[in-house]
C-alpha cells in the first residue's frame, strides 16, 4: 500500500498536465475568486481591496440603497416577465413550427436571427424603434391617433418594459429551438394514441406533451433564468440604466461600484447577493437533477 | 485512418450529437388551404414580420439622410439613398478625441477574437479529451466545479481576475483579455468536446493504444482529424460569442484596445451635439455583420452549436 500512493499520482501524467488549465479555472477562478468576493464583501474596502471586517455593514448599507433596491425590483419584475412570456412564446412557437409546415428552415432562420447579436446591437436598434418622436408612438400618433402615448425610454413606469420587448426579441428563438427539440424529442405514438382516444390537440399539448417536456423546460429555465441575473449589456445601450434610475440592474450596480465608485465592498456585497439569488434557483435544480438520477 | 468505415462512424457519431432537428416527418397534409394551414402561416408569417422588423429599420435608417429621417418615421423607406452615413460610420465617427470611426474598433475585435476562438478551442478540447479518455482520480470534481461555475454569475469572478491579471502583468493587454475568454468559455466547450469525444467508439481509442501511441498521438492523429464537426460547431459559438462580448472588453482593456461593440456603444450613446440617427444605424449594423454573417452562412450547425450546449448530457 506503501508504495501503491505514489503510483497512483504519476500515472497518467500527460492527461493530468493537460487538465491543468481546467483544474486552475475550476479551483482557482471560479472557486476560490467566488470565495474571495464573499470574504471581501464583510470588509470595508474602498478603493483597493483591504482586510479589514466590518461584519453585514456592506449589506445593510446596501439594502438601505435606494438603487439597490431598485435594481433588485427590476430584476425580479424583468425576470419573471421574461421568463414567462419568453417560455409561452417559445413554447407556443416550437408547436407551431412542429405541425409539419414547410418552410420551417426559413422560419426558423427568421425567429433565431436575433439570438446571433449581441445585447449591445440588440439595445441599440430598440432604442430607435422606441424613440417617441420618430419610433413607434410618433406613427400611431401620425395616424390620428394624437393621444396615444408609449415611450418606454422616457417614462420610468413602462421603461423596464421596453428593456423586455428588447430581451425578448433577442431571446425567444433560442427557447424555440431548444422546445422544438424537446418536441421532437416525443414519441409519435404519443400523437396516434391521443387521436384515437379523440382528446382534442390543446389537451394533449397541455396534459400530456407538457409533463413529459419536463427536463427540457428544467434546462431552459436554468439556462435563462443564469442569463437574466447577468443582464448588463442591454439596458447599458438601451436606456443607460435611466430615465433616471428606472431601468438599472444589479449587475450594473455592482460594475458601477467596483470599477466606477471605486466603493469596492458595495460591489462585492452586490456581486454576493447576485449570487445567492442564483443559488435560490440553482439548488433546486441541481437537487431535482440529480436527486432524481439516483433514483432511477 | 482513411478507410471509409471510420469516415461513416464518425458520421453516425456526429449524428448521435445532433438533436432531432432534421426537419418534418410523417404523411403529408391533404389540403394546402385549410383553416388550420391559414392559421399557422399567418401567425408565423406575423411573427416574421415583427422579428425581422427591426432589421429592416436598422438598414432603412442608415441610408436616409439626416433631413429625411427628421421628417419622416422609422419605418418609411429612403427616397434618396445615400451610402454616406456608413462610410461615417466606419472612419469618421468619433469617440472621445478619436475621430476614425468604427474601424478601430473593427480591428481590435479581430485583433481579440482570432487568439481567443484559438486558445480556448485549443484548450478545452484537450480538456475534454483528458476527461473522455484518459480519466484521473478527482477529475470528475474538477469538471463539475467548472460546469457549476457557468451559472455563476460573471460579477463575483470579474474583482479577483482583475487581482490576477495584475499579478501576472497582463491587465489591459489583448492576452489579458484572451486569458479571460478561455476561462469563461472553457465550462461550455469542455463539456461539448467531452461529449463528443464519449460519443466516438471506444475500439478506435484501444487499437491507437494497442499500436502505442500515447495521450498527445492520439489526440493529434485520431481525435482531431474525426472531430471536425464538432471543432466547427465550437467555431461558431466562440467567434459569435467572443464578437458581441461587452463586459469583458470594458473591463480588462484599455481604451484604444476597446472591442467592436464598446465603441459602437460609445460613439452611440456619448456623442454630444446633434444626434446622428443614420450614422448610428449604420454603425450598429456593421457590428452585427460579422455573427450574423457567420449565423447565414453556417445555419443549422449554429443550432446544433447552442443545442447541444444547452440540451446537455
Amino acid at each position: 500500500m506503501a508504495t501503491g500512493r505514489p503510483r497512483q499520482l504519476f500515472r497518467n501524467i500527460p492527461s493530468k498536465i493537460a487538465a491543468i488549465p481546467m483544474i486552475l479555472t475550476a479551483s482557482v477562478v471560479f472557486l476560490g475568486g467566488t470565495l474571495w468576493t464573499i470574504a471581501y464583501s464583510f470588509t470595508n474596502s474602498k478603493l483597493l481591496p483591504r482586510w479589514k471586517l466590518v461584519g453585514l455593514d456592506q449589506y445593510e448599507r446596501l439594502w438601505a440603497t435606494k438603487r439597490w433596491i431598485v435594481s433588485f425590483e427590476n430584476l425580479f419584475i424583468y425576470g419573471v416577465c421574461s421568463l414567462v412570456f419568453s417560455l409561452v412564446i417559445g413554447f407556443v412557437l416550437a408547436a407551431l413550427m412542429d405541425q409539419k409546415i414547410r418552410f420551417e428552415n426559413t422560419f426558423r432562420t427568421i425567429i433565431l436571427y436575433p439570438f446571433a447579436l449581441s445585447f449591445i446591437v440588440t439595445g441599440l436598434v430598440w432604442q430607435w424603434i422606441l424613440n417617441p418622436d420618430f419610433g413607434l408612438q410618433g406613427i400611431v400618433r401620425g395616424l390620428g391617433w394624437d393621444s396615444f402615448s408609449f415611450d418606454p425610454l422616457y417614462n420610468p413606469d413602462i421603461a423596464i418594459f421596453g428593456i423586455l420587448i428588447a430581451g425578448l426579441w433577442q431571446g425567444t428563438g433560442l427557447v424555440m429551438v431548444l422546445m422544438l427539440a424537446g418536441l421532437r424529442g416525443i414519441d409519435e405514438d404519443i400523437w396516434k394514441a391521443a387521436r384515437v382516444d379523440g382528446i382534442p390537440m390543446w389537451k394533449t399539448y397541455l396534459f400530456v406533451v407538457i409533463p413529459m417536456m419536463r427536463p427540457v423546460f428544467i434546462t431552459t429555465i436554468v439556462l435563462i433564468a443564469a442569463g437574466i441575473v447577468r443582464l448588463y449589456d442591454l439596458v447599458v445601450a438601451q436606456t443607460g440604466g435611466g430615465p433616471g434610475i428606472a431601468t438599472e440592474m444589479p449587475a450594473k450596480y455592482v460594475y458601477d461600484y467596483m470599477f466606477g465608485g471605486q466603493n469596492l465592498g458595495q460591489g462585492f456585497a452586490a456581486s454576493t447577493m447576485m449570487l445567492l439569488s442564483v443559488l435560490v434557483v440553482l439548488i433546486p435544480w441541481a437537487y431535482l437533477e440529480f436527486g432524481g438520477k439516483k433514483r432511477v | 485512418m482513411s478507410d471509409p468505415s471510420s469516415v461513416a462512424m464518425a458520421g453516425a457519431a456526429a449524428d448521435a450529437v445532433r438533436p432531432v432537428l432534421s426537419g418534418p416527418s410523417g404523411r403529408r397534409p391533404k389540403r394546402a388551404i385549410s383553416p388550420r394551414n391559414i392559421v399557422i402561416y399567418g401567425t408565423l408569417g406575423l411573427i416574421s414580420i415583427y422579428y425581422l422588423l427591426p432589421l429592416y429599420v436598422m438598414v432603412v435608417t442608415s441610408l436616409k439622410g439626416m433631413p429625411e429621417i427628421r421628417l419622416g418615421n422609422v419605418f418609411s423607406p429612403p427616397v434618396e439613398i445615400t451610402f454616406q452615413p456608413w462610410v461615417k460610420a466606419w472612419a469618421e465617427a468619433c469617440t472621445g478625441l478619436n475621430c476614425d470611426g468604427l474601424s478601430r474598433g473593427f480591428w481590435n475585435s479581430v485583433r481579440i477574437t482570432v487568439p481567443s476562438v484559438i486558445v480556448s478551442i485549443a484548450i478545452a478540447s484537450i480538456n475534454g479529451y483528458a476527461l473522455a479518455n484518459w480519466r484521473f482520480k478527482g477529475a470528475n470534481f474538477f469538471f463539475s466545479v467548472l460546469i457549476f461555475g457557468a451559472f455563476i454569475p460573471y460579477q463575483v469572478m470579474l474583482y479577483p481576475i482583475v487581482i490576477m491579471m495584475r499579478e501576472i502583468g497582463l491587465y489591459g493587454s489583448l492576452w489579458g483579455l484572451v486569458i479571460v475568454h478561455t476561462i469563461f468559455g472553457m465550462p461550455i466547450l469542455t463539456l461539448l468536446f467531452r461529449n463528443y469525444f464519449t460519443s466516438l467508439p471506444e475500439e478506435l481509442f484501444k487499437a491507437a493504444r494497442v499500436d502505442g501511441a500515447g495521450f498527445w498521438g492520439i489526440y493529434f492523429r485520431i481525435m482531431v482529424p474525426m472531430s471536425m464537426p464538432i471543432f466547427v460547431v465550437a467555431m461558431i459559438l466562440q467567434v459569435t460569442g467572443i464578437w458581441n462580448d461587452f463586459l469583458f472588453g470594458v473591463i480588462y482593456t484599455k481604451p484604444d484596445l476597446y472591442p467592436m461593440t464598446v465603441q459602437l456603444n460609445n460613439i452611440v450613446n456619448s456623442t454630444q451635439g446633434v444626434k446622428e440617427y443614420n450614422v448610428n444605424m449604420a454603425a450598429t449594423i456593421l457590428t452585427g455583420l460579422v455573427p450574423l454573417v457567420i449565423y447565414f452562412v453556417s445555419g443549422k450547425l449554429f443550432v446544433r452549436g447552442i443545442a447541444a450546449g444547452a440540451v446537455k448530457g
